[in-house]
């Protein structure tokens, strides 16, 4: 990875209980779904977060979760606007073009494909997020909206109206179908991935047409 | 509320060094309790028979040897032995001892669990509970049974060592260091699947042979074995891997699992032949053992054999590993699973 380059944060806001949204200018390039490393000094160890922005917008957005005890981010949250952070070149091959797929996620799994959301690449997908609270369900306005019934939010551990109640496992294992022609993004914890990766696979979706990404 | 115990196991003669001073001991004791650790192998503080008793004393109020046994352990029929010891949240790690005439081979975990998914292997399944502590590392190679008779230790069991870094590299450290196990670099394998950064790391501050997990040269094909391909793709690993001097000692392998119909074709021969160009490497071949709800079948001997001899007619040192205790769940991840699945 080549020099950390320093950005000037231009807000970082607490949008749920213990997860933030930060932002800073956009001075690169980037294709939706790719990652980049941040450190709070030049000479650390950048930790990697998807861009959860879009590829045309003046501003990068991160979203991250507090992990107590953590190198970064008990640091990261306490940041404020004007304060700098050191953000590697993006990279990353987790990829979706306009052709029609199903995007997976859970917690901040969400960020890759906000980013190709805000990057106008949603007309033909369908994104099924699932957090353990709807105050976890981030960017659910928006997605809304846009997305209207292609968009899926379920929670595990509150019932609320309008959201479906239960693991997205649980729900894709409820669909009478699963077109196995199409692609299926997976973006979460490890667990979610390989669990419904195991049951795509068992549905009859070829493995070829199933796409993880890494959730460090 | 108690206060959580420290362990001594697996802290470095540095750690050590602070350990001593926090409690007002002089700075030789370090070097001494280093040596009851890692040396004479004593389980309890009050081993230390060199240390006063006032320093033992100091030493028991704060901190435990941290040494724990194994919990089960599964012996095949070829002697191949994979022993359960216990890891975070009630869940289990796995060490496997590979006894041969020679050689006798532990193969260690290094996380409890794996955030990489890959397609092929059953650790993923248990999701990801947290790394080891290089204590909890090291505590493998010595609370085994067979401690006195190994030889090789690899980084090959659950988990991705190089999610770990520092705990593995700590864990080398004292592999390694005189004030250690006193093991030679060349006696330990690292294998990861390629988490460029990390993988830098090691090669510049270990000596240790590096394993690297291929299992395909074609982008969108490993990338579907691997997600990790979508962040570091192999170009990035072998490129890391030319850019670095390694010297005559230092090995690098690339494993290699075949599946059946996927990864043998001769556009793969020609594929490999080319990425690993002008590396001084060998290909280990392991046969794949199917795991529970993947899609992926094992080959047959042959194709492991004409596979091996097409890759040696292009120049590449090419061994197949033997499969061993494939009676007891040896793949990675298999066992600890079904020991954490209500019964």
């Amino acid at each position: 990875m080549k020099a950390l380059k320093q950005s000037t944060i231009i807000s970082n806001l607490e949008t749920a209980p213990g997860a933030y949204v930060l932002s800073f200018p956009r001075s690169f390039a980037f294709v939706p779904g790719q990652v980049i490393g941040i450190a709070m000094k030049p000479d650390e160890k950048p930790r990697l977060y998807s861009i959860a922005s879009g590829n045309q917008e003046a501003l990068v957005r991160i979203l991250y979760t507090v992990k107590p005890g953590g190198k970064l981010t008990p640091g990261l949250a306490r940041l404020q606007a004007g304060d700098v952070i050191y953000t590697s070149e993006p990279f990353g091959g987790f990829i979706c073009g306009a052709e029609k797929a199903v995007w997976v996620a859970t917690g901040t799994g969400i960020a890759p494909f906000a980013s190709m959301f805000y990057s106008g690449l949603s007309v033909n997908k369908v994104l099924i997020h699932g957090n353990r609270f709807a105050s976890g369900l981030y960017f659910l306005d928006d997605f809304l909206q846009v997305m209207g019934n292609r968009y899926v939010p379920s929670c595990t551990r509150e019932a609320v109206e309008g959201i479906y109640h239960g693991r997205v496992l649980k729900y894709l294992s409820e669909l009478e179908q699963l077109d196995p022609l199409v692609k299926y993004y997976l973006c979460g914890s490890a667990e979610m991935v390989v669990d419904v990766r195991d049951l795509l696979i068992e549905r009859g979706v070829p493995f070829e047409n199933v796409v993880a990404e890494i959730f460090f | 509320m108690e206060e959580k115990r420290d362990v001594l196991f697996g802290k470095t003669l540095k750690q050590l060094e602070e350990v001593v001073k926090k409690l007002g001991l002089p700075r030789f004791t370090a070097a001494q309790i280093a040596d009851w650790l890692y040396k004479k192998e004593v389980t309890s503080i009050e081993e230390m028979s060199n240390l006063s008793r006032d320093a033992r004393g100091k030493l028991a109020a704060r901190f435990d040897v941290g040494l724990s046994g194994p919990a089960k352990v599964q012996v095949s029929v070829d002697g191949t032995k994979k022993y359960l010891f216990r890891a975070l949240n009630g869940k289990f790690i796995e060490t496997a001892y590979i006894p041969e005439r020679k050689r006798h081979t532990l193969c260690v975990s290094s996380q409890v669990g794996c955030k990489m998914g890959c397609l092929f292997c059953f650790t993923a399944k248990q999701g990801f509970q947290g790394n080891l502590s290089a204590g909890e590392i090291l505590n493998q190679i010595r609370s085994l049974p067979e401690s006195d008779l190994l030889t090789n230790i690899v980084y090959m069991g659950m988990g991705e060592p190089f999610d770990n870094l520092d705990g593995v590299m700590q864990s080398l450290e004292i592999l390694t260091a005189d004030f250690g196990f006193a093991m030679s670099p060349k006696r330990i394998t690292v294998s990861t699947i390629g988490i460029v950064p990390a993988m830098k790391v090691f090669l510049e501050q270990s000596t240790c042979h590096l394993a690297v997990s291929l299992h395909s040269p074609f982008e969108e094909e490993r990338r579907r074995l691997m997600p990790i391909e979508h962040v570091y793709s192999l170009n990035d690993v072998l490129e890391a891997i030319r850019s670095f001097p390694l010297g005559k000692q230092r090995r690098i392998s690339f494993e290699y699992i075949v599946f059946k119909d996927l990864n043998h074709s001769p556009k793969h021969v020609k594929e490999l032949a080319r990425i690993l160009n002008g590396i001084r490497c060998r290909i280990n071949l392991l046969r794949f053992h199917p795991v529970p709800g993947t899609p992926l079948n094992a080959p047959d001997e042959e194709t492991l054999v004409t596979f091996k001899t097409a890759l040696e007619s292009k120049g590449l040192v090419t061994t197949i590993r033997k499969s061993r205790g494939q009676d007891i769940y040896a793949a990675c991840g298999l066992l600890s699973t079904k020991e954490q699945q209500p019964g």
